[in-house]
């Protein structure tokens, strides 16, 4: 029997030897997680500064012993900001790098056609600052790590505001492209729910190079509020004209979703033009916003923002990449386990402590309340990078939970 | 709400676009133009010179003489870059213009990424101190920025068309886009003639690419919105006439402005691009064409 018994734990040792030392192995091969990043093209500024962020997380993980025992290692290419390379990106990822888990590239416009993808492989996708993409896809798997809440918040806020300051009239200038018009036709519609009337609306090709003449058309309507949805170039380029031509006095607030004043280069060179603009923000240097492990994570990415010749500042978009990072952190620390279903209800029915703020997710996939800031530009002075890094330059006007000071009317006035 | 104030500021400010959109094409109408060479890489090459202005404006120089410093270089630049295109497609055979169309694109493509290595991929802009100001002509007030463009374009109009009539050099050029072998028989070198002409092509282009900056940021891939628009003027122009790409400049700027005052920004491309069709519908040769 005892020669019986000596066969059976050898054999069963070879058994555990097979069985359980291959994923043994397994286990200790990284997680890795895929994406596809702007790094060149139109949005590279932000997809580059938003990789920082999640870089700086993937390194705080591993320097704490990885994820799940694992260490974490980020598969990325570049999408070159356009929409129709991103399918064949995530087909990659999944089938030739098997990556563990996605992440979607920054912005909406590359992010909208790999809906239909992760939606039909059942996926858990991680958004990036992208805009209204599930709406009609509706895929029950999918977290968008970006401030906006429900979709209406953002343009209403801003209405809201004009009103409260005795404004009738809106005039909306919005780029042809996905996201500004999602918000141009939210805008319209919140302005007929209030019966403020529309003097002045204008769509513009993505290619326009000179503003004047809508600014010119802007200050001929007399408009009391002006909504603008702009990307980077065209932002510059209405402030600049907004300058030269004036917008009139009947102008109470101006601003709302100009894409570009968020982003450290753009500041500096703007200056003092953008003194008045009441518009969107994410993330501010206020003490309203100072969330656990925020300070830590600045100093880090600043540092490695200068190498990487990104974003400097990165107020705007790097601390949400490295939120992606803690929201699939804490879901899978808390569940023990990658399975996508199993992170996803995680992710769904509970809070998400992170660098900039509590997050819990609607059903959509959406922040249950928007924590997009309503600021105004204060006391900026021109070529002054520092500045910014300091409290005190875009008054925080919404939502009162971060509220730091109150708007000054009309425009014209907060510009001086 | 037509207004004939608005109007009127919609012509001015077309014509002051106008002959922006004339100085950012015009290198391109002497090396597309005048030698049938297909440059797709030269409004890459007018981001290049912007970006250059951009160099020099940090380190305190005005744009425009930043522009004007940078031309020999460019002019360099031109002449390395026809040369090797003449010795691996040109030379070799009729269907040298369709693969010259690749080697640009590459071009293209390589003056893109260099520029995003050594600067990044962030916008940038320039200052100076008639960026941001306008000044008021009678009812009309017009930005700074775009009078800068204004007199850039006549200024290289006016020294384009003057060196093609007037200097030896200049006739060398126009008769090599007439008829090389005429002028091979005169004792002259086709190469060398077209690669003077390429040079100067380029040059022009460090210039009007400080326009560019002037009137508004640019980023590495801010080229992609100019090849339509170049290419469209050098051809509403007339193949290779100087003063007809200050004139179909100034129209398409004219017809974009009131259109987008009048009737919508989005319409504003399509009415060029369709006046375009109809031009040469009507005149094949283009506006100013023999």
């Amino acid at each position: 029997m005892k020669r019986l018994d000596l066969i059976k734990g050898a054999a069963a040792a070879a058994l555990a030897a097979i069985g359980l030392g291959m994923p043994a192995i397994a286990q200790q091969g990284p997680i890795k997680i895929g994406m596809s990043m702007p790094l060149t093209g139109g949005l590279a500024a932000g997809g580059k500064s938003s990789l920082v962020g999640i870089e700086v997380w993937r390194d705080d993980i591993n320097a704490k012993g990885g994820l799940l025992g694992r260490k974490v290692e980020l598969v990325v290419y570049d999408d070159k900001s356009s929409a129709s390379e991103t399918p064949a990106i995530y087909a990659k990822l999944l089938d030739v790098d098997k990556v563990d888990l996605l992440f979607a590239p920054y912005a909406t416009v590359p992010t909208a056609p790999l809906m239909p993808m992760v939606k039909q492989r059942g996926l858990l996708l991680i958004g990036n600052f992208s805009f209204q993409v599930n709406h009609t896809v509706k895929h029950d798997m999918w977290f968008n790590n970006a401030p906006w809440g429900p979709a209406d918040t953002w343009p209403r806020n801003f209405v809201d505001l004009g009103i409260k300051h005795g404004a009738k009239t809106i005039a909306i200038i919005a780029a042809d492209q996905e996201f500004a018009q999602n918000l141009a036709k939210i805008a319209k519609g919140i302005a007929a729910e209030k019966n403020i009337t529309v003097v002045y609306e204008q769509n513009y090709p993505p290619a326009t190079v000179e503003f004047s003449s809508m600014v010119r058309a802007i200050k001929a309507s007399k408009a009391d509020m002006v909504f603008v949805m702009s990307y980077p170039p065209d932002s510059v380029g209405l402030l600049r004209a907004v300058q030269e031509i004036g917008v009139g006095p009947s102008v109470k607030i101006f601003g709302g979703g100009m894409v570009g004043l968020q982003f450290s280069n753009i500041m500096e060179s703007m200056g003092s033009l953008m003194n008045g603009v009441v518009n969107y923000n994410s993330y501010l240097p206020e003490k309203s916003m100072d969330f656990p492990g925020a300070k830590a994570f600045f100093e880090k990415y600043q540092k490695r923002a200068v190498e990487a010749k990104v974003d400097p500042l990165g107020y705007y978009l790097a601390p949400f990449g490295y939120a992606m990072g803690q929201m699939v952190e804490q879901a899978a620390h808390a569940t023990k386990s990658l399975d996508h279903k199993t992170l996803a209800a995680y992710l769904r029915a509970n809070t998400i402590q992170s660098i900039v703020g509590p997050m819990e997710f609607a059903a959509d996939g959406e922040r249950k309340v928007s924590t997009t800031l309503l600021a105004q530009f204060r006391g900026v002075v021109d070529k002054n990078i520092e500045q910014f890094r300091q409290p005190g330059k875009q008054i925080i006007l919404l939502p009162e939970a971060f509220k730091t000071g109150d708007v000054v009317v009309p425009f014209e006035k907060a510009r001086q | 709400m037509f207004s004939f104030e608005l109007l009127l500021d919609a012509v001015v400010l077309g014509v002051m676009l106008g002959c922006f959109y004339a100085a950012v094409s015009i290198g391109l109408s002497v090396s597309f133009g005048l030698l049938d060479v297909p440059h797709v890489a030269h409004p890459a090459f007018l981001v290049l010179g912007a970006y250059g202005a951009y160099a020099l404006n940090q380190a305190g120089w005005d744009p425009i003489v930043a522009g004007i410093v940078l031309t020999p270089l460019f002019y360099v630049l031109g002449v390395v870059a026809y040369r090797v295109y003449f010795e691996t497609f040109e030379k070799r055979g009729s269907d040298a213009g369709v693969r010259g169309l690749a080697f640009f694109f590459g071009v293209t493509f390589i003056v893109e990424v260099g520029i995003i290595m050594v600067f990044g991929v962030d916008q940038r802009t320039v200052q100076a101190g008639y960026i941001g100001k306008a000044i008021d002509i009678g009812d009309v007030r017009i930005p700074m920025r775009m009078i800068a463009a204004f007199g850039g374009a006549l200024a290289l109009t006016l020294a384009l068309t003057a060196y093609f009539s007037l200097t030896f050099s200049g006739r060398a050029i126009r008769a090599v886009a007439q008829d090389e072998i005429a002028l091979r028989l005169m004792g002259a070198n086709p190469l060398k003639v077209k690669q003077l002409a390429f040079g100067i092509a380029t040059a022009v282009v460090a210039v009007a690419g400080a326009l560019l900056i002037i009137v508004g940021p640019v980023e590495p891939t801010t080229h992609r919105v100019y090849i339509g628009r170049t290419f469209c003027v050098v051809v509403l122009a007339g193949l290779g006439s100087m003063h007809g790409t200050l004139v179909a400049g100034i129209v398409l700027g004219v017809v974009e402005s009131i259109v987008l005052t009048l009737y919508g920004a989005s319409w504003a491309p399509a009415i060029s691009f369709a006046m375009l069709l109809v031009v040469l519908a009507i005149r094949p040769q283009g506006m100013f064409g023999r």
